[in-house]
């Protein structure tokens, strides 16, 4: 017993020696990387400023993921500039955007007028600015053989409400019960959903929610009556076990979300443009903030499809930027 | 002539002892239960994560790219926030215990705090982020620092490190200090000399619990300002920071299969560094149990 003791306890010593001999490595390579890149940004001239300072970044959980992306992006060119970023939300993040705690504030919807209110009244003016589009992806299962096109109308009778049988939708469509996978309600993707199809009324009862979307894709890919919406991300990375439902748009032709079709504008009404918000202030004070912003825009478009969103026409980032200039 | 029928004290013995064997079974089957869904966790995390636990893996940060992420900063940010919450809590906690056994007049104010603390143990933790995010983010100004989390953990685990601390204090013979205060020691030096070593077992089987809670939780650190995507470790206790399991949230929720796997190697790092902290814990322990 004792012999074993004193190899585990032995074990574990090595164990935290070891991770900290890591650590430690890995601060020095990493001190002296950033010291070598100082070194020859300050040779390189003296009309390059080097940036320094941090960016407070929060906000919406989508689209977290492509400000990631800038940030992992931006740390390469400027190792100095400290870009962390939350997920505490769309509203969240417009909470503490609003109270001037944050430079950029990330969101899947536009700012609400009560949100506008709180930001006037603190003295907070902000530029909004579009990153990408998402296409919400409504999916069935690879078995259903039935649905081949819905209409938002389709889409309202079988979300609102009490729970259906799919042939309450189409008499031709099997009497079998309806299984429903639907994102958290806090989430700005049901906002959306909300707004284009529910019209403020509540989700059906038996919906499974979850903040998770993999959840949803489990849910779908396992349940032959099952239906679902998600980022269209989520679609893309689980095409194989998810069957997508064609949605039919303003003039009337059934639509599949694609890149080419989100980016057209064809996919409606639910494709819908990925925002971020910017502090005018912040933009003129803080350098770093500024070129954060014209990195993001001028790279976004790749980022973006790199996590599985769709770039928006190169015409609107190219006009964003020009808004951007004026700003400083 | 038989005073004893056979038959029916067999049939009687049958039935209890068909009880008897049918309440070993189910302990035994619940002791099971609890292990075998243990086995097929750590099975399925192994076996998705292990290949991705490379020594790139702590040495880069978070990536866009599955195959490029790595958890240094989490790793690094989860030591510095125990770093606050170990020594905080501990010092509160104790000190707590050491004042309500100790000290405290046995009256209704005590009960009444005694009672308070056992109800804080069962406040949801994302009150507490929301409390961290009230006093200190925002009332004591601390930002979105790692002191400001460490604060807001050590107050989230602090309840269960005092009602250890008291039950380990109570345990304590009587014996032990009328022994000391009859060869004259203070009420200040008993403790210190005689309670609180008698204590550190029981005190650090609690501790561990709480410190194994703090490490795993996600929500009141999400909410106090941890970040998600940090690519810089922390310099000191004012820096933005992000911990492991937060890490592991965002790695989950992506949509990429791959980062699935990362995911799963962030939680075998999160298990080890788990098993290491405990286990310091548990040498300490065993280390003065072999006192008393």
């Amino acid at each position: 017993m004792k012999n074993f003791k004193f190899l585990a306890s032995s074990i574990m010593i090595s164990s935290v020696l070891a991770f900290a001999a890591a650590c430690g490595n890995s601060d020095d390579a990493n001190t002296n990387g950033s010291n070598s890149g100082q070194q020859s940004s300050s040779e390189s001239g003296s009309s390059e400023q080097k940036l320094e300072g941090e960016i407070a970044i929060d906000g919406s959980s989508t689209v977290g993921p492509i400000m990631e992306a800038v940030s992992e992006e931006f740390a390469a060119e400027h190792p100095d500039v400290k870009a962390p970023i939350g997920i505490s939300g769309t509203g969240g993040g417009f909470e503490k955007f609003t109270a001037g705690e944050t430079d950029i504030s990330n969101a899947s919807r536009p700012i609400k007028d009560e949100e506008k209110k709180v930001a006037e009244e603190n003295g907070i003016e902000y530029t909004e600015f579009k990153i990408a589009f998402d296409g919400l992806s409504v999916v069935v299962n690879k078995e259903n053989d039935w649905v081949d096109k819905l209409t938002i109308e389709d889409l309202a009778k079988i979300w609102k409400g009490e729970p259906k049988k799919w042939s309450d939708i189409n008499p031709e469509w099997p009497d079998e019960k309806i299984k429903y996978f639907s994102p958290g309600t806090d989430s700005g993707t049901y906002d959306y959903f909300d707004e284009v199809v529910l019209g403020g009324e509540p989700i059906v009862k038996d919906a499974t929610l979850s903040e998770d979307d993999n959840v949803l894709v489990k849910g779908v890919a396992n349940d032959k009556n099952a239906i679902g919406y998600f980022g269209y991300a989520y679609y893309l990375e689980n095409k194989d076990q998810l069957k997508v439902v064609p949605i039919v748009n303003s003039k009337g032709e059934a639509v599949e979300p694609t890149n080419e079709t989100i980016e057209k504008g064809t996919y409606e009404p639910l494709s819908r443009p990925l925002f971020f918000y910017v502090n005018n202030k912040s933009l003129k004070e803080k350098p770093q903030v500024y070129e954060y912003v014209k990195f993001a825009l001028e790279n976004a478009g790749q980022l973006a499809e790199e996590v599985g969103y769709v770039k928006l026409p190169q015409e609107q980032y190219d006009e964003q930027l020009k808004t951007l200039e004026g700003l400083k | 002539m038989k005073y004893i029928d056979q038959t029916v004290v067999r049939k009687m013995m049958g039935k209890r002892a068909m009880k008897n064997r049918f309440f070993q079974t189910l302990f035994f089957v619940s002791t099971i239960f609890a292990l075998v869904v243990l086995a097929i966790l750590l099975y399925r995390i192994f076996t998705q994560g292990i290949s991705y636990v490379t020594p790139e893996f702590f040495q880069n940060f978070a990536s866009r790219r599955a195959s490029a992420s790595g958890i240094k900063a989490a790793l690094v940010g989860s030591i510095w926030v125990m770093g606050v919450v170990i020594p905080i809590s501990l010092l509160l906690g104790v000190g707590t215990a050491i004042y309500l056994e100790e000290y405290a007049k046995k009256n209704k104010l005590t009960n009444f705090i005694q009672a308070n603390i056992s109800n804080l143990a069962g406040v949801p933790s994302i009150v507490f982020g929301l409390l961290g995010l009230t006093v200190f983010v925002r009332g004591m100004d601390l930002g979105r620092s790692i002191l400001a989390g460490g604060l807001t953990m050590s107050l989230l685990i602090l309840p269960v490190i005092v009602v250890a601390a008291q039950e380990a204090i109570r345990s304590v013979p009587k014996e032990l200090r009328e022994a000391s205060y009859g060869m004259g020691a203070t009420k200040w030096q008993t403790i210190y000399r005689i309670v609180l070593p008698a204590a550190i077992p029981g005190i650090l089987t609690g501790s561990i619990l709480a410190f194994s809670r703090a490490i795993g939780e996600t929500a009141p650190l999400l909410v106090a300002g941890a970040f998600v995507f940090v690519n810089y470790l922390p310099e000191n206790l004012l820096s933005s920071y992000t911990v492991m399991p937060i890490q592991i949230y965002n790695w989950a929720s992506r949509p990429q299969a791959e980062f699935q796997n990362v995911a799963a190697a962030g939680i075998i790092v999160l298990f080890i560094f788990l098993i290491v902290m405990n286990s310091v814990a548990v040498l300490i322990r065993n280390k003065f149990q072999k006192r008393y």
